[in-house]
């Protein structure tokens, strides 16, 4: 019985550069932080993220990581605009395929069912299609003729997600009210790396959360990662919500060019341990 | 009771917007329509079904009576079309076209926003207000940058498919509510504020508008204004949104 347990840094060990990354959460919500922080520790570059956007575009766009990026927004909702993915779209060192939410999810549909494309009104009028001359549209060939945008799909080379709970086989669930797209992430992926806040026994999973909330079963999956906090300082419910007093020093930091050079090296230099000791570190800082 | 502030009078009008629409779901996505959306459910749309903002649809009394995470919004609850959202915007044409993804040219902004979101598919798909808190000519230009919700010309420009459905309702702002059933559906002066001119509206307003049938807007009754200050927004955000 396969045993799929790895560390986050072995997960950036097995991305190349220039591969299609699908990240899962959505926004500052269930991202899995962890395994973008080892990435960034990584020397991997020329990526192309396939993101409903959060703080992992934000670190990974400062990095100088992403070549290109598929997204429908980039925000850290309760703080509207991510500093840093705003600094690299304004210096232009993005490409960008932008897509209306509900495009992205038909896109991430068309791949989890091998299809090429699937049609869809969202986008139809709107500058996406302007922005990206190679979307081409669909005539329906019933009696209604309707004229609908084709997303083509949007397949992933990996796909990165945080859940709360999984096996060592990689069996994984979720426990906050959202799974996001997460499920949809993983099929669309040649290969899916979870992590998770605990590995537990799989009898566990089911010992006090319904079935429903097992979101991936372990044909979905290619490795787990045990990282508590991992999606720090995004939410994680019900283990944590939102870490939002890291979160505004993330953003305070990222808007001034001065500040953030000491926050990577705080931070985002060492290893997870140190990230998350360091974090300890600074909730004691602020809560004096 | 305190005569009503600009920002009640506002929820009033956002409250306004969802009038008529029965049992279906509000999406509000700032302050001041949520309050409004929550005091029309109060009042005159007892069936409106609202979420928290996360994947619970919440009843008045604040009982979860309902999932709607995101994958189902955008699925299902967008393209079936029983709802109303009401968006912001950083731009807006007389068309109704929207811009929340960035200013200035798409490749490299002079300023990024949040990206397109849900504004193209929300505004092909289910009706669609919005909601200005501070009316202006940045806001109210002849052209947005990026098109992002999708107004009346660009609808009709993509054909059938994207006009089947097309459904913009009004726009709320700090001075006025505005429509869109001016001459070739461009925007229409509907009604001003109390204290608000016709000209106020027209001088920060960066495009021609029709003027020709304003009325003033209504102001909040009495259980409306208590309804506001001690239920609904007892901590008074509101007056953060809108400047007096």
């Amino acid at each position: 019985m396969a045993d799929k347990r790895m560390t986050a840094d072995d997960v950036a060990d097995e991305l190349a550069d220039g591969m299609t990354i699908g990240i899962g959460g959505w926004g500052s919500r269930r991202k899995p932080m962890a395994l973008v922080r080892a990435i960034l520790r990584s020397p991997l570059k020329d990526l192309t993220v396939v993101s409903y956007g959060g703080p992992d575009v934000g670190l990974l766009a400062a990095a100088g990581k992403i070549r290109r990026l598929v997204f429908g927004f980039v925000t850290l909702d309760s703080i509207p605009i991510d500093p840093n993915f705003a600094r690299a779209r304004q210096r232009g060192e993005l490409e960008v395929t932008e897509y209306d939410e509900g495009m992205f999810a038909a896109g991430l549909a068309a791949a989890v069912k091998r299809l090429p494309f699937l049609p869809i009104r969202a986008g139809l009028g709107s500058d996406v299609v302007l922005r990206n001359p190679e979307l081409r549209t669909v005539r329906s060939p019933y009696a209604d003729g309707e004229e609908l945008l084709a997303v083509p799909a949007l397949r992933l080379d990996a796909a990165l997600v945080h859940l709360n709970r999984a096996d060592a086989r990689g069996n994984a669930q979720y426990l906050g009210p959202d799974p996001y797209f997460d499920d949809d992430f993983a099929l669309a992926a040649d290969r899916c790396y979870v992590s998770v806040e605990r590995i537990v026994d799989t009898a566990e999973l089911t010992g006090s959360a319904p079935v429903q909330s097992l979101l991936l079963n372990r044909g979905e999956v290619t490795g787990v990662v045990e990282t508590p906090h991992g999606a720090h300082f995004t939410s994680a419910v019900p283990d944590y919500p939102r870490d939002e007093d890291f979160q505004r020093h993330y953003a305070g930091c990222a808007k001034n060019p001065d500040a953030w050079p000491s926050f990577v090296d705080r931070f985002l230099t060492g290893d997870e341990a140190n990230y998350q000791s360091e974090v300890a570190r600074f909730e004691r800082e602020h809560a004096a | 009771m305190t005569a009503a502030s600009r920002a009640e009078v506002a929820v009033v009008a956002c409250a306004e917007l969802f009038r008529g629409d029965g049992e279906i779901v509000a999406s509000p996505m700032a302050l001041i329509p949520a309050i409004g959306a929550r005091l029309a459910r109060l009042t005159f749309e007892p069936d409106l079904l609202l979420s928290d903002g996360e994947a619970y649809l919440l009843d008045t009394e604040g009982r979860v009576e309902g999932w709607q995470p995101f994958k189902k919004v955008l699925d299902v609850v967008v393209p079936h079309g029983k709802r109303h959202v009401v968006m912001g915007a950083s731009q807006l044409d007389r068309f109704g076209n929207q811009n929340i993804s960035a200013i200035g040219e798409h490749a490299h902004p002079k300023r990024q926003l949040l990206g397109v979101r849900g504004a193209p598919g929300n505004t092909v798909n289910n009706r669609t207000s919005y909601w200005v808190p501070r009316h202006g000519t940045r806001v109210f230009t002849p052209a947005v940058d990026v098109v992002s919700g999708v107004g009346h010309d660009n609808a009709a420009k993509a054909g059938q498919a994207a006009t089947r459905f097309h459904d913009l309702h009004r726009v709320v702002t700090d001075l006025a509510v505005l429509d869109f059933s001016g001459p070739e559906h461009t925007m229409r002066l509907v009604s001003v504020h109390p204290g608000v001119s016709v000209a106020d509206v027209v001088e920060r307003t960066g495009f021609e508008l029709d003027t020709s049938a304003v009325t003033s807007t209504r102001l909040p009754d009495h259980d409306e204004l208590r309804l506001i200050r001690e239920v609904l927004d007892p901590a008074g955000s509101r007056e953060r949104e809108v400047a007096a």
